[in-house]
């Protein structure tokens, strides 16, 4: 029996993920960048 | 390559380029996904699920790229004992990581409608598993390590050790019988059409881009954690 797939569900479903998971390592690594020097330049201040 | 050991000329370098990387690598990445998702055409067996290789190739690429560059950097770390290559690994392992199970669930998600299933222990998908498996193990060791103190010689050890992996992951197509197909890019041509190959290329330029921002991202970051908490242990020394 064939089944009867909709193929745009698939390329959605994996661009949700791809795109998602590529955005999120991307901010969350900026982020971490900026707060890692914020506290590096407040620990010469000290 | 040595005169780069000095983290404040690395961070001459470091800082315009993370930006410069991260901003041309979304923007290369929005205009190939773009273009793979609305101008690309469908092709005669996979249908619309085409669309997805514009994110499974260059994914699967940067999730072996990183872990060669894992290896490379272990490799100068045990016999330079460069101090930048440490944090370099360090930094790619996460990106890595993720790109490896974007890799694998865009896979899945696409094997299902052309191939009728969501996974099968074929030599390529197995392999790629144990790439994903390799960077936890790889992530857990060197925050353990960096943790308590212990000698990063043992995950740089380990990052080289792994690396036997990505020549499996790659010839796995060739050794054995596999429902995942054989290369389509190779140094002798391509097999597939101009509209499609320009769009994946496109798409894995733009990814890499990509990664490099990120990677520096984070080398910068642990860079300017080991700086304040050095200096933060200095100064409760001296008071």
């Amino acid at each position: 029996m064939r089944e009867n797939l909709d193929q745009w569900t698939f390329v959605i479903a994996a661009y949700v993920i791809g795109v998602g998971a590529t955005l999120i390592l991307a901010g969350w690594s900026w982020l971490g960048m900026k707060r890692a020097e914020k506290r590096r330049d407040e620990s010469r201040g000290r | 390559m040595h005169a780069y050991a000095n983290p404040a000329r690395f961070l001459k370098l470091a800082r315009p380029l993370t930006s410069v990387l991260l901003v041309s690598g979304l923007l290369l990445t929005a205009a190939a996904l773009f273009y793979g998702l609305f101008h690309a055409p469908a092709e005669r067996l996979q249908g619309e699920t085409v669309r997805i290789l514009f994110l499974h190739v260059p994914t699967a690429w940067l999730g072996m790229a990183g872990w060669s560059g894992i290896a490379v950097a272990s490799f100068v770390e045990l016999v330079w004992r460069h101090p930048l290559a440490t944090i370099a690994a360090r930094a790619i392992a996460v990106p890595g990581a993720v790109f490896t199970f974007v890799c694998l669930a865009t896979g899945s998600i696409w094997g299902r409608p052309a191939w009728g299933t969501w996974w099968v222990w074929d030599g390529r998908l197995t392999s790629m598993l144990v790439l994903l498996f390799l960077y936890f193990g790889y992530i857990a060791l060197a925050s353990s390590l960096d943790r308590e103190g212990g000698s990063s010689r043992i995950a740089a050890i380990f990052g080289l050790v792994g690396a036997a992996n990505i020549p499996i992951i790659h010839y796995s197509v060739i050794w054995w019988n596999s429902l995942h197909q054989p290369p389509s890019l190779t140094t002798g041509g391509s097999a597939m059409a101009g509209p499609f190959l320009w769009g994946l290329l496109a798409a894995t330029l733009g990814f890499t881009l990509l990664f490099a921002g990120v990677v520096l991202a984070r080398m910068r970051a642990i860079l300017a954690d080991a700086q304040a908490e050095a200096r933060l242990r200095r100064k409760a020394l001296e008071a």
